[in-house]
């Protein structure tokens, strides 16, 4: 009989695809990614599973201050996916900063956010 | 009197791919209206990503999708008209509409297409007893003045309703420094994204409180708390389970209404179950020459189809122009069976068919290991597995126009065949 | 020195400033909410009532049969909206057409005209979707529905258009009388006044103690209403009620002069003045109750619900009166139903209790009837619209898209006398908001517009009340953050396994 062991582990839910797994990643020295994951149906699961434990990733999306123009606020998004943890220091960032219009979708409006590496652009033109 | 060709009522993402959809099939005099300042519609609001997947295989946030369709309209040079408010319809496709710089105008059209999109259901409709303060709002009202009126409707937050608006506005509020108390939801599942869920809420450590809703609202001039109830089976609260909250704000993401009052001035026959058009496969309401899509037929999850099926509608609107469907032939209906809540559209004439014909559907609950199964009169003659099926989720069955047309029944139905579950995350 | 100050700017308090303004006397008129009709009587059923309900020979009852004809003149002159549909009480059974038919004497007694015991065949042709189980009705045909707070708005402006004053956010604190003259204090201001007229609705009792020995008691009565969309509004044509029982009128199923369907109320006795919140079983019981009436009731088609409160006063009629202790100070309290009907008509006594007070009254010669034009865009021809666009296109913006309310009806709405100040005060003027969104397209629009027309920011607008900011700041404003939560990578819990 195997002995019990206490094992490290994270429950998470899989956005791969609408069916939500409920996975559990566990910490395991043996398998190659350092990671163990059960519960997912298919491939993208375990992935997704190890992206989350090891460099989780979100595409931030707010607005920033405008002048020149109609409208008070700009929508604006980072290029790439950032790291999770930084999002509320890109938002810092964010909330200081203003534009002056024109400005079409695409500028670059901070190079390297929260020295991510990933630039801030403009997701529509404003006039 | 102004004459279209085809004029399209609603610059949204419906209406911008329907116009657009319309030229490329020939349509040279079109003109669209829209009542917001500029094109785009809702999605202009809604300024996180996630749109157009589908369609373009990348992830572009609602203003980054919009505009995509609006630079196609200005280089095919598509004309509109925006903060023009169309007053009035008629069955013979005559338009009243109003603006400040034309003024009062009447449009003869050959045909239209209705693009209005959708309301927000609101606290009315839900029936929340309590007092009527400051601070309770619809979550696309709040998602505006957030997005793109540049202010903020509160600080410590209560969301009812885990749809997708709910969700993306509890993430969207924190973002912007207000607290996030709770998202109550009544149903035992959520209606919204499970990559919402994870990514709005669990990102935030907000919690999603299912089977639960807003019993009583409290303050006087401005909200100053809400309490939250358990629900039972029948959804109906359950004493004792009450649970007070100090909040500033409610949000209500509550449901969307297909929003059809000049659909009716014409006429035009709704089905109860999408609070929309009756619809044929070419997207042509009960009143010849007039068509539907997007939100306004039907309240959809995911953009792309809205745009797939205003193309439609496009496409439709052009065959109608060019006298290249047959109006007058008996249609087929497509009737909802077990488990189906409704299905897009409700009826097909079998001639004007080409190619394949995408059925879209809701179901009435929650499944797994199910099967979608079509039915041509007695006949079972298509079944598609679904690992997972959802009210919250729409589902899209293809039909081979083809074998309709050899077969030729007198209806088609859908059901569902597979073991219900309570699903909750 | 004012001759004349008024408390309390709802149905009563305008009415009688409204008719005051007829005679040369400088009037103030005081209210502590930020809008008049704030109170009771902008939540209500609306209705004006026949006159065949109070026990005869109560003020009520004399009030009543005299304020009901006077409602299409005023309401006329007024730009009010007005309708005289008639109402029907139902019977079930013998019992109830017993009761019917006491309410028939009684409205002989009371002199109303056009009254009629129906049987079931004329009260199925008069309101199809009657409950089939109703075998008869009292048919009122004076009985009739108005737009109540649009008319103590109209009030409001008309008298201040005749050269009466108004004073909002004004809670009265205090009153003192020394040598003939009064001197009332809010909390912002001293008025002196040779009279003061107390119309403090629920509150009446108060302002009273202030200055008067307790007379009488106001008890509040609460009662809790549903508002249907207009899509609903054809199944119903007259003001229906049900057998009175002891709680008053019962739940009544009415169309509003806009075309939606009231429902409603129940009558609950409340401890609080200010206890208008609406209560799960309150809302049950009028849906079980109305469904009595008609059996179909689409409630799914609520756009609103609300709750307003009675002034019941413990004397069991209207106190109209001069206070026997201290002249020159009357009280127009314990206004419960009818008192809405008989506005016109205790506006009317109400002058001759100042004539008996003041020195001869003189006439006001410039005395102006009506107002100014009020125009309806929807209502309009399309001619009518196309010149009324060329002259002013702020009228080509519609800002309401369920009641096509244009931006040139809110902005005259702002400017006029006793204008809007709040989102709500400019729905209950010219309706943004009332339809089936209820704001949610429009409600950023007329803020805008609020915000430009009175030189605000779009923050400072208020909702209602005077606490009621819809908006609290910008965003990318430092000072609301707050509680960010801390990422961190995942962490790892201990689990067994």
């Amino acid at each position: 009989m195997e002995k019990k062991r206490n094992m490290q582990s994270k429950e998470l839910i899989c956005t791969a695809c609408p069916i939500g797994c409920r996975l559990t990643v566990f910490q395991d020295e043996k398998s190659e990614n350092w990671f163990r994951v059960e519960g997912n149906s298919c491939k993208r699961g375990i992935n997704y599973a190890i992206a989350e434990m090891t460099d989780p990733r979100r595409i931030l999306t707010s607005t920033v201050k405008v002048t020149n123009s109609h409208y008070k606020r700009l929508p604006v998004r980072t290029r790439e996916a950032i790291p999770k943890h930084l999002i509320f220091s890109c938002m810092n960032e964010i909330n200081r900063i203003e534009v002056i219009t024109p400005v079409r979708m695409g500028d670059i409006l901070i190079d390297n956010i929260a020295s991510s590496g990933i630039p801030l652009i403009a997701s529509r033109n404003l006039e | 009197m102004l004459n279209y060709e085809l004029v399209v009522i609603g610059g949204g993402p419906a209406g911008l791919a329907a116009a657009i959809e319309a030229r490329k099939n020939g349509v040279q005099n079109i003109l669209v209206l829209e009542r917001d300042l500029e094109l785009g519609g809702i999605l202009q609001q809604c300024i996180h990503n996630g749109f157009g997947l589908h369609i373009f295989k990348e992830e572009l946030t609602g203003p980054e999708y919009a505009q995509r369709f609006i630079n196609e309209l200005l280089e095919m040079d598509i004309e509109y008209k925006t903060d023009t408010m169309v007053l009035d319809i008629s069955e013979i496709k005559t338009i009243t509409a109003v603006n400040k710089q034309d003024g009062l105008i009447q449009i003869s059209a050959n045909a239209i297409i209705l693009a209005m999109g959708c309301r927000e259901r609101t606290r009315g409709a839900i029936r929340i007893p309590g007092t009527r303060p400051a601070g309770v709002f619809t979550a696309g009202t709040a998602q505006r003045f957030i997005n793109i009126e540049g202010y903020m409707v509160g600080r410590r937050i209560v969301i009812l309703g885990s749809g997708d608006i709910g969700l993306i506005m509890a993430r969207r509020l924190t973002l912007e420094g207000a607290k996030v108390l709770a998202v109550a939801e009544l149903m035992p599942y959520s209606s919204g994204l499970t990559r919402n869920i994870v990514q709005c809420l669990h990102d935030y450590d907000i919690p999603l409180l299912l089977s639960h809703t807003v019993t009583d609202i409290r303050g006087k001039d401005r909200v100053t708390g809400v309490t939250i109830s358990k629900v039972d089976q029948n959804l109906k609260p359950i004493p004792g389970s009450e649970k007070e909250y100090q909040c500033d704000t409610l949000l209500l993401s509550v449901g969307l209404i297909p929003e059809n009052e000049l659909s009716l001035q014409a006429n035009i026959k709704l089905d109860p179950r999408t609070g929309g058009p009756i619809v044929n496969e070419s997207m042509e309401t009960s009143v010849e020459g007039i068509f539907a899509c997007g939100n306004v037929v039907h309240v959809h999850d995911l953009v792309d189809y809205v745009t797939e099926e205003a193309q439609k509608a496009g496409a439709g609107a052009a065959d109608y122009i060019f006298e290249e469907i047959t109006e007058k032939i008996p249609a087929v209906p497509i009737v909802p069976q077990e488990g189906v809540n409704y299905i897009i559209p409700q009826n097909i004439r079998i001639d004007n068919l080409n190619g394949f014909l995408d059925l879209m559907l809701r179901v009435t609950s929650v499944y797994r290991n199910a099967k979608i199964c079509v039915r041509a009169d007695e006949k079972t003659i298509k079944e598609v597995k679904r690992p997972h099926l959802s009210p919250g989720e729409m589902e899209r069955v293809r039909l081979n126009s083809n074998i309709m047309k050899t077969i030729r029944p007198k209806t088609i139905s859908l059901y569902i065949d597979g073991e219900k579950t309570q699903y909750a995350i | 020195m004012f001759d004349i100050l008024i408390i309390g700017a709802g149905i009563c308090g305008t009415s009688i400033a409204r008719e005051l303004t007829r005679f040369k006397l400088k009037i103030a008129l005081v209210d502590k909410e930020n809008d008049v009709s704030n109170g009771t009587t902008k939540a209500n059923s609306a209705i004006i009532h026949a006159g065949y309900d109070p026990k005869p020979g109560t003020l009520m009852a004399e009030l009543n049969s005299r304020g009901n004809p006077m409602f299409d003149t005023l309401c006329s002159r007024l730009q009010v909206p007005f309708k005289r549909i008639g109402s029907l009480v139902l019977a079930f059974n013998d019992t109830d057409l017993k009761t019917l038919g006491k309410l028939y004497k009684q409205g002989i007694q009371n002199r109303i005209s056009k009254m009629e015991i129906i049987d079931r065949d004329q009260l199925r042709n008069l309101e199809p979707e009657i409950n089939p189980a109703a075998i008869g009705a009292l048919y009122a045909q004076t009985a009739g529905i108005v737009g109540p707070w649009e008319l103590a708005i109209a009030l409001a402006e008309n008298a201040i258009d005749n050269g009466a004053e108004l004073y909002l956010n004004s809670p009265v604190v205090s009153i003192n009388k020394v040598d003939k003259v009064f001197t009332v204090t809010t909390d912002s201001a001293q008025f002196r006044s040779k009279v003061v007229i107390n119309c403090a609705g629920v509150q009446a009792d108060k302002i009273n103690n202030l200055i008067a020995p307790p007379e009488f008691k106001i008890m509040p009565r609460r009662g809790e209403y549903y508002v249907l969309d207009k899509t609903a509004g054809k199944m119903v044509r007259h003001v229906v009620f049900q057998p009175p029982g002891d709680l008053g009128k019962g739940v009544l199923v009415t169309p509003t002069v806009h075309g939606n369907v009231l429902i409603g109320p129940n009558s609950e006795r409340v401890s609080r003045d200010d206890a208008i919140e609406t209560t799960a079983q309150g809302l049950e019981y009028i849906q079980k109750t109305a469904q009595q009436s008609f059996t179909n009731i689409p409630l799914h088609q609520t756009i609103n619900i609300f709750a307003g409160l009675r002034a019941e006063p413990d004397t069991g009629d209207f106190i109209i009166a001069e206070s026997p202790t201290v002249k020159g100070f009357i009280n127009i309290a314990g206004i419960k139903s009818p008192g809405l009907s008989a506005a016109p008509a205790i506006a009317e006594k109400v002058v001759g209790i100042v004539d008996s007070i003041l020195p001869a009254l003189k006439p006001n010669q410039d005395f102006i009837e009506t107002r100014r034009e009020i125009i309806h865009f929807a209502e309009l021809s399309d001619k009518a619209k196309a010149r009324l666009i060329k002259k002013d296109p702020r009228y080509a913006r519609i800002i309401c898209r369920c009641e096509n309310i244009t931006e040139g009806e809110i902005v005259d709405a702002i400017h006029r006398n006793a204008g809007a100040t709040t989102v709500d005060s400019v729905k209950r003027r010219v309706r943004p908001g009332t339809g089936r969104c209820q704001g949610g397209f429009c409600m950023p629009r007329v803020i805008e517009i609020l915000a430009r027309e009175q030189n605000q920011e779009m923050d400072n607008i208020l909702k209602d009340g005077l606490n009621s900011p819809v908006l609290t700041g910008m965003t990318k404003s430092e000072e609301i953050r707050e509680s960010e939560p801390a990422f961190t990578a995942p962490q790892l819990k201990e689990v067994e396994c």
